[in-house]
């Protein structure tokens, strides 16, 4: 899927992707020539139909986790089908009471994965606490969808 | 009327880098079967022929023999591999390098859409708008397939066996995914069996898949004059009978409560088969070490 700005006869390049979480999914692209800006908004069935080919427009901000589609969206998934801790980034990053409640209502399914992505988030930037707002960063930056 | 280039006229992509991430998914799962020495696919087309209790018998006869084994159940709406080879309620690992297989009988290392759910009479769903399911939930099921190939920490694997679900698409899906070193094809002597499983066995040889065998299942059943579909299957398409699995009811009960039938009894005439068919796969794998 491409964007052409007619005008300029330009491919648009991604510029901003934001989730509202109504299942919705919003992504603006922009040419670079005359700074036009549209947005693309997706009503939810398309939205599943692009995220059920494991990709992410705009481009991946994380890398893609182990069985992340799969934990991200099956329905009814077991609350212990995975043991041992996540591997977390070397270097512990601690987490605080807040982002520790936080994180205890992921549901028990992705909560491994999601907690893994936030630890390699505040390692990556030299955060040695998480917290709700560490994690609010990290939700908005990395463009988390019910993480 | 205004000339607007075409999509491959543009050769500029958006940013977005859709591409790139579907060839980033193909080679996660290449270099995670690099350490798999060959992928054996057990299919059929055709429901109710025994592709699982093939799958879990094989897996335990090769293990037996020495042989290194992952078991994939790709069948995502109706596993039943998991509870054949006794990995029922057993977790996977949150692994450094990945999700870590259920131990299974024999030590086949096993997953299942079994071990993923919370309810044993859960049907598969998931998250999404439900009216339109039909429109996007085929590409989560192959997206999920193409996790259990790429994101299992397999290891080092001699035979990597596919449970394949019934129908030719699903045949398709996973030739879509990887290609298998061997595909074999699982029937009975029922006649309605052949109809069936000559289509899938046209969809292998159109995908240019040379390692293609016949597994006829419960065999030995039938009454005298009746025809012999496997046989008759053998016969249409040239295709060779590498298996001939008597029928034996007890091989039916005992792998269904997770002990394949090669382990319980060893020397019976079903076992043996699989035993004979586990080294003439062995025998026909590719050389040398994954």
């Amino acid at each position: 899927m491409k964007f052409l700005c007619v005008g300029c006869d330009r491919v648009m390049t991604f510029a901003e992707r934001q989730i509202p979480g109504d299942g919705t999914l919003a992504a603006v692209f922009v040419c670079d020539a005359c700074g036009r800006e549209i947005a693309m908004l997706t009503n939810p069935m398309e939205t599943q139909l692009v995220s059920s080919l494991g990709v992410k427009i705009g481009g991946r901000t994380v890398p893609e986790q182990p069985l992340e589609q799969t934990r991200t969206n099956l329905e009814g998934g077991r609350a212990d089908a995975f043991e041992g801790e996540a591997r977390l980034t070397p270097g512990s990053v601690q987490w605080d009471a807040g982002a520790v409640e936080r994180l205890q209502r992921v549901p028990p399914f992705v909560r491994g994965m999601v907690k893994r992505i936030y630890a390699d988030w505040a390692a990556e930037h030299d955060i040695a606490m998480i917290t709700p707002a560490v994690m609010d960063r990290a939700r908005a930056e990395l463009g988390l969808e019910g993480m | 009327m205004r000339k607007i280039r075409t999509y491959h006229q543009v050769e500029h992509d958006t940013g977005s880098g859709i591409l790139e991430q579907v060839l980033e998914q193909r080679a996660r799962i290449a270099r995670r079967l690099a350490s798999v020495r060959a992928i054996v696919a057990v299919l059929s087309g055709k429901g109710g022929v025994g592709k699982s209790a093939v799958t879990a018998n094989l897996a335990a006869a090769l293990a037996q023999r020495g042989a290194r084994v992952g078991a994939l159940d790709a069948d995502l709406n109706g596993p039943s591999l998991g509870r054949m080879l006794g990995v029922s309620g057993q977790r996977l690992g949150d692994g450094e390098s990945g999700v870590v297989p259920a131990a299974g009988a024999a030590g086949v290392r096993v997953v299942s859409m079994e071990l993923l759910q919370d309810a044993a009479d859960a049907p598969l769903r998931w998250r999404g708008p439900s009216g339109d399911a039909f429109v996007w939930q085929g590409l989560a099921e192959a997206g999920t397939l193409r996790e259990f190939f790429s994101d299992i920490a397999w290891g080092d694997l001699d035979v990597l066996l596919v449970d394949v679900p019934p129908g030719t698409d699903r045949i398709a899906r996973l030739l879509d995914l990887v290609r298998p070193h061997v595909a074999l094809l699982v029937t009975t002597p029922a006649e309605i069996a052949r109809f069936v499983v000559a289509k899938s066995a046209r969809l292998l040889r159109e995908a240019g898949l040379d390692g293609i065998g016949i597994v006829a299942n419960m065999t030995g059943r039938l009454e005298t004059g009746a025809a012999d579909g496997a046989r008759a299957l053998a016969d249409e398409t040239g295709i060779a009978i590498w298996a001939d699995i008597p029928f034996d009811a007890r091989l039916a009960v005992c792998t269904d409560r997770g002990e394949p039938w090669v382990l319980a009894s060893p020397d019976a005439p079903a076992s043996r088969a699989f035993d004979a068919l586990a080294e003439r796969l062995l025998n026909t794998l590719p050389a040398g070490s994954p």
